[in-house]
């Protein structure tokens, strides 16, 4: 295992490689990390562009969208002064696309494409991943993918108006959303898009498996790598059943089978129990590596040990069993059967278990520390403060009578924006922080700081009201809330909502602005910028083809921080402290 | 935020709202709790020169205790909500009132069984969006759909159930205080989803024999 990390580090002597090989077809895994992050940045740009047009229509309903006149009948109906309006079917595709270019092509390929793949090896000691021509396949199948999914946008009928869980019967013929290629593309789509993710999983796992630097027990990894270890087993065994449920979804709109549609004898609610057996736990892969890199900076800048490692390597090893069993709380009143609904409310009440264990120990980790409020320290704070309103939000659908009540409602949406957009707090926390070693400079705190602010506030202005919304009966997924009557009363809170949407879209200018001016123009970086102990930091900035200079030895867990061994207060773990230290490695 | 609950008309719904209020009441505490934790710590164990963090890996009482306490409060929410989701859906009572109602895009199609009691008989009676029920009387839904999902959603009766295509889901309420009450479609169902909406009438005993004398009796051929 050690030899063929140090393998790898002997391959750092290489011919210079052409612009094609380097930038295009890279195999080296931090390339494919950066490639993963710009296209993952692009989809962001286009998923919120998305959001704020629903938004728009949600606090103005069918009044012109400045701007977006351009486009033709009948996907937008012209206004003056060559606004837009947009229909319904046009809203539906909106929403729809929005979430599912959010889920699988900005969170997926950032927190687990990006940083799998540029973190796994550095923070483990390796030289590069295990398989690394499936690495170059993974993302350039997952670009495929990307480029098939913002294709749909232009066929006729526009794209899919199912919504991102396209439920069946609706997705499953096309009369009834009168979508045809957009729909058949999204399936399409995703498939690859899984074939990807699929590929990445496999080779994250074998690469923790394998190419561990000597020392570098499993207890001794970083809760980082913990939890990218974690998502790529959830996405190897999550994976298939999507794209087996998609390729059936495939059939019974293209070659008239009818595994889901009743007048050929087949069954609607199998679509949803496919769906979110997939479903749930990418939930959790979408959080686990948001969670793993939130513990890390939150010791590194508290300069303190993570309370309770263990705690949080096993609150996450238990997430990931719990995820398999907890599908059906998204079907409470889908017409299954209710006593499986009572069983499904059961195990939604323990997983609830671990994720508080998990806020608890970060508490833990900021007591007694010697806090750096640095802007990915800010970040992460935020994160943890959305993950704690998301958490506790999903108590309430958890409790199956409650759910009768607010499912379908924007008290779901306020709850998975807290979870799944909350997310968008430890990406950036991450970009902020490894931003040093992938680009060799350092980022801009003032403007980060700035960023933050500007984000955390809109953020909350954006989602926590869509909790009244939806303690007023408010559903989702509807186009014109003044079509009610019981709905009318909140509307300033749509309005309220919607502004701060837009804020916290332009806010990301000072994100931009910022990465672009660091990427060429930043403070040249160090090697370890925050004196971090992780081997990451360790490797040599920029990180060569290989990684480290010699293969590390790891003497230690990734969180000696203040340690009495030591005059300052941090301690790297490939750090030899002599023959003491060597002798407990042995 | 509870105050933007609609007001409750059903037998039920104050149970399901009682539940609200406890995980409200819980959830906020801890939100509470675990909030001016963290900015207390933030402020006083902020970085300053000449301090050093404690070095400290955890404590496994704090661990026991903070994975114990969760848990037991859950598993006794868990079992005060499964009587209510039982009364709600699982046992649904007996009554001589039935109607069906079939959603398709975008309608509420309302049936009555007419005099003789049975559906599918020359003498039923249809609706169009419009359900018309006598208050303090169980009212049994056969909820079907002749195309996609929709979601049969009373806000003012906690009540929803999905409709789905290719089978018959028996469900029931019973409203307490006569009036006109709003039944929108809560699952995307295309693009008329939005506006896909009906209305329950409830009306007082005397009130609904009257429509139903009027409305129900047999049309003279």
């Amino acid at each position: 295992m050690s030899e063929s990390a140090a393998a790898h580090g002997a391959h750092g002597h290489h011919p210079k490689p052409s612009f094609i090989s380097h930038y295009l077809f890279s195999l080296d895994h931090k390339m494919i990390g950066r490639q993963f992050l710009f296209v993952g940045l692009l989809m962001l740009m286009i998923g919120g562009i998305l959001a704020m047009l629903v938004r728009w229509q949600l606090a103005w309903p069918e009044s012109p969208v400045p701007g977006l006149g351009f486009i033709s009948e009948p996907y937008i109906y012209p206004g003056p002064n060559g606004g837009g309006i947009i229909p319904p079917q046009t809203y539906n595709a909106l929403f729809t696309m929005h979430a599912t270019i959010m889920i699988f092509f900005v969170v997926m390929p950032i927190m687990v494409g990006t940083f799998g793949n540029f973190l796994i090896p550095l923070m483990i000691g390796a030289g590069d991943m295990d398989f690394p021509k499936l690495n170059m396949l993974s993302f350039w199948v997952g670009a495929i993918s990307g480029i098939v999914m913002l294709s749909s946008f232009f066929v006729p009928g526009g794209p899919a108006a199912g919504g991102w869980t396209g439920y069946a019967t609706l997705s499953a013929k096309t009369q009834y959303t009168g979508v045809e290629w957009g729909q058949h593309l999204w399936i399409i789509a995703l498939m690859l898009n899984g074939v990807s993710s699929l590929m990445g999983a496999i080779n994250y796992i074998t690469t923790v498996v394998n190419m561990r630097a000597p020392g570098m027990g499993y207890f001794r990894m970083p809760l980082t790598v913990w939890s990218l270890f974690i998502t790529a087993i959830l996405l190897l065994l999550a994976l298939p059943v999507l794209t087996a449920a998609l390729a059936m979804l495939l059939f019974d709109r293209m070659a008239g089978t009818s595994f889901f549609l009743p007048e050929g004898g087949g069954e609607p609610l199998l679509w949803q129990h496919m769906f979110w057996f997939f479903g749930h736990p990418e939930v959790y892969i979408l959080v686990l590596p948001a969670m793993g890199i939130t513990s890390d900076l939150l010791s590194t800048f508290s300069r303190k040990p993570i309370f309770g490692y263990h705690a949080m390597a096993f609150s996450m090893i238990a997430i990931a069993f719990l995820s398999w069993i907890v599908w059906g709380h998204h079907m409470f009143i889908s017409g299954m059967n209710p006593l499986l609904g009572t069983a499904f409310m059961m195990t939604t009440m323990v997983i609830a278990v671990p994720s508080a264990i998990k806020v608890f120990n970060w508490l833990g980790t900021l007591w007694g520390g010697s806090i750096r409020l640095t802007v990915p320290m800010l970040f992460a704070l935020g994160f943890v403060s959305n993950f704690l309103i998301g958490g506790l939000s999903g108590i309430f659908m958890a409790s199956t009578p409650v759910d009768i009540f607010i499912h379908d409602t924007y008290f779901i949406v306020a709850h998975f924006h807290y979870v799944v957009a909350g997310i968008i707090f430890a990406l950036f926390a991450a970009v902020y922080y490894w931003f040093p070693k992938m680009f060799y400079r350092q980022m801009n705190q003032p403007l980060g700081k700035i960023h933050f602010v500007l984000t955390y506030i809109f953020f909350n202005g954006a989602f926590f009201p869509m909790h009244f919304l939806g303690v007023g009966g408010h559903m989702r997924r509807i186009y014109n809330p003044l079509q009610y009557e019981f709905i009318t009363p909140m509307h300033d809170w749509n309005v309220f909502i919607t502004w701060s949407a837009l804020i916290l879209g332009a806010s990301q200018i000072f994100f931009l602005i910022n990465f672009f001016w660091s990427l060429f123009a930043g403070k040249k970086a160090e090697r370890n910028p925050w004196q971090a102990n992780t081997l990451e930091w360790s490797a040599p900035t920029p990180p060569p083809h290989g990684n480290f200079e010699v293969t590390p030895t790891v003497y230690r867990g990734a969180y000696e921080y203040s340690s009495p061994e030591v005059q300052e207060d941090w301690l790297p773990q490939d750090k030899d402290l002599g023959s003491r230290a060597a002798a407990k490695a042995h | 935020m509870l105050r933007w609950l609609p007001e409750d008309v059903s037998t039920y719904g104050h149970e399901i709202d009682s539940l609200f209020y406890l995980i409200y009441y819980i959830t906020a505490a801890t939100f509470v709790l675990v909030t001016v934790l963290m900015i207390w710590f933030l402020i006083k164990y902020r970085e300053q020169p000449g301090r050093r963090a404690v070095y400290n890996h955890g404590n496994t009482t704090l661990e026991i205790i903070w994975t114990v306490i969760p848990a037991a409060i859950l598993i006794v929410l868990s079992f005060m909500s499964v009587n209510t989701w039982a009364k709600i859906k699982r046992n649904i009572p007996a009554s001589d009132f039935e109607i069906q109602v079939t959603a398709k895009q975008f309608n509420w199609d309302v049936v009555y069984p007419g005099a003789d009691g049975k559906f599918g008989t020359p003498d039923d009676v249809k609706f169009d969006n419009d359900l018309h029920v006598p208050m303090n009387k169980v009212v049994r839904v056969h909820l079907m759909s002749s195309d996609v999902i929709h979601s049969f959603f009373i806000p003012n009766l906690r009540f929803k159930q999905d409709a789905v295509p290719g089978r018959t889901i028996l469900t029931w309420f019973e409203a307490k205080k006569a009036g006109r009450y709003e039944l929108p479609c809560a699952e995307l169902c295309g693009f008329g989803h939005s506006g896909m909406k009906g209305w329950l009438n409830v009306y007082t005993p005397e009130d609904y024999q009257k429509w139903a004398a009027e409305k129900l009796a047999p049309k003279p051929q």
